[in-house]
């Protein structure tokens, strides 16, 4: 009967095909490490805060007047709100926490290379669509924080050569952050998750096309490749438990670690709290906004240092395989932009005093510095790898894909 | 002759880019009310003016009202904080306190930080914008970055001595 049914599909719809091709049957490397689990989490975090975030809207209520105790009401008379509302809020931080990971092992080994560009901007993407949508939800809580983030980087947008004043105002749909703000965020915040469904669709299928990298940097094409089922269903399920449980600490005892005191008072437009800090996944980037002394620079600087990891497959000249696994400069200097991003997430969260806007800029020059200099430091470091001597199987490699290139360029 | 027109492939050509124009033309037309939307409705825009009585102001002290649902501040300078924010020009965008102010006993300035829309605290002499550092004078004049510049003076008028309408230059 089950066969007779998948068949009756079968002729109108590629079922089994999709499912033997892209899931149960999909080549994947055997030597994928732990660090490849990420980007399933993002799409478990994706699932739950789409659930949570429907369940909330269920008990919600967007506007001024409403909204602040709205959330109240979901916390003590909402059956569970308390569970959705941290599941959410924590969510968000688990989010960030996973594409971050997601992000630095593919700086790490170096899969953004050719033929991954668009696997890479297309997460780009998703990474910006992220900030968005997390920036519009902390609003509608409709607290301190809330409504002076939202105030401060609405005010991003006066940086907008001629028409800045109108484009604030545009945004707001009011003189300052208001009702109508507020409402306007409600709705895109629910709609946003949807476009990052789809973007998610077009990530997966350039994933598809090219598949996924793996440590050695070696296109393994057919010969090393295992079916995705049974062998990374159990793994990544694995990952799931480990990162189930240190979700549900934060989620049972920590709930309010992330969430700033000052959002626990209603949002008042006459008065700024003493020590404004945006949610700790956008400390760097703020750090950054506010090293520069121009205004219109900072905010040219916070989104340059977003956009930035795009030109990677450009900037990295190295033609060694395998990212900084085999490339011990690129790895260090990869541990150094990690410093550098901690450095800027403290001195993001403090408030401005001459040291701290000193240390700032320091770790801002070195952020874009390090970008700037990976087009010098990957050639040298190449030129003394081969002359150090390389496997003669990766040196073949590299020759190949020069043959590959140069004979791509006379058929041009 | 029906054949003719039917095989020019100029007039054809024609057609093409007119109608894609014309489509293109409907919808651009077609998202204006959708961009007007978000601009500010009419009760909004309602709230563009606000009687201020001064009575009760000490010379010295601050008074914050909102305007259009900013803070506006009201600052009665005493002699000596005239006479300092006449003896300079301010920070680095520079302006005389007499263009600033109507009369040089009362200071109105809007209470928004210029660098990311912040409200400034009254610390010591002027302001500072706990956001971002930003310092300002006693004629809200940017001292201190990252503002660009100085804190904005709204249109207002003296009705009587003591009240003023913010929103409306005279």
């Amino acid at each position: 009967m089950k066969s007779k049914i998948i068949n009756w599909i079968d002729q109108r719809f590629p079922l089994t095909s999709f499912v033997e091709h892209d899931l149960t049957g999909y080549p994947t490397p055997r030597n994928l490490s732990y660090w490849w689990n990420f980007g399933f989490l993002a799409g478990f975090v994706l699932v739950l805060q789409v659930v949570t975030g429907i369940f909330l809207a269920m008990h919600y209520k967007a506007d001024v007047s409403l909204s602040f105790d709205s959330i109240q009401h979901i916390m003590r008379d909402v059956n569970y709100g308390w569970l959705l509302r941290y599941m959410h809020a924590m969510g968000a931080s688990a989010f960030f926490f996973v594409i971050f990971v997601h992000m630095a092992r593919t700086l790490y080994y170096g899969s953004y290379r050719a033929p991954r560009e668009l696997l890479w901007w297309t997460g780009q993407g998703l990474l910006l669509l992220l900030m968005a949508t997390a920036f519009m939800g902390y609003l509608l809580p409709w607290g301190q924080m809330s409504f002076w983030g939202a105030t401060v980087i609405t005010n991003l947008f006066r940086a907008t050569p001629f028409f800045g004043d109108q484009v604030v105002i545009w945004l707001r749909g009011d003189f300052t952050v208001g009702d109508a703000t507020l409402s306007r965020f409600f709705s895109l915040h629910y709609l946003f998750p949807f476009i990052i469904i789809g973007a998610v669709i077009v990530h997966l299928v350039a994933l598809h096309t090219v598949k996924s990298s793996n440590p050695s940097g070696i296109d393994l094409a057919a010969k090393d490749n295992i079916p995705f089922h049974p062998y990374f269903t159990i793994k990544d399920l694995y990952g799931l438990g480990l990162f189930l449980m240190l979700y549900s600490v934060f989620v049972f005892f920590i709930p309010d670690s992330l969430i700033e005191p000052a959002n626990n008072i209603p949002a008042n437009p006459m008065m700024t709290p003493n020590h404004i800090v945006p949610e700790w996944y956008f400390l760097p980037f703020y750090a950054i906004l506010r090293s520069v002394p121009n205004m219109v620079g900072g905010v040219v600087a916070m989104g340059v240092s977003v956009i930035i990891f795009a030109f990677m497959p450009y900037l990295d000249r190295s033609r060694i395989p395998g990212g900084a696994r085999y490339r011990p400069i690129y790895r260090i200097q990869f541990y150094l932009f990690m410093a550098d991003m901690l450095v800027l997430g403290f001195v993001g969260y403090y408030p401005p005093t001459n040291q701290s806007i000193l240390i700032g800029q320091i770790a801002t020059l070195c952020y874009f510095g390090s970008f700037i200099l990976v087009p010098f430091i990957s050639k040298v470091e190449e030129r003394w790898l081969i002359k150090r001597g390389l496997p003669p199987e990766v040196m073949a490699l590299i020759e190949s894909e020069k043959h590959e290139k140069s004979n791509k360029g006379d058929k041009l | 002759m029906e054949n003719e027109a039917l095989s020019n492939s100029d007039r054809r050509d024609f057609l093409v880019k007119l109608t894609s124009v014309v489509g293109g033309a409907g919808v651009a037309a077609t998202c204006v009310p959708f961009v007007a939307s978000m601009n500010p409705s009419s009760d909004v825009l309602a709230k563009a003016e606000t009687e201020v009585d001064l009575t009760g102001i000490p010379p010295g002290g601050l008074r914050t009202v909102a305007w259009q649902g900013k803070p506006v501040f009201i600052l009665r300078r005493t002699p000596d904080e005239i006479k300092e924010a006449q003896a300079s020009n301010g920070g680095f965008d520079p302006q005389p306190d007499s263009q600033r102010v109507k009369n040089p006993e009362w200071l109105v300035v809007i209470g928004v930080c210029t660098h990311m829309g912040c409200v400034p605290n009254k610390e010591g002499p002027g302001w500072t914008c706990h956001c971002h550092g930003s310092q300002y004078d006693d004629s809200g004049r940017v001292t201190r970055g990252p503002a660009p510049k100085n804190l904005e003076v709204p249109p207002y008028h003296f009705v009587s001595e003591n009240k003023i309408v913010i929103g409306k230059a005279a």
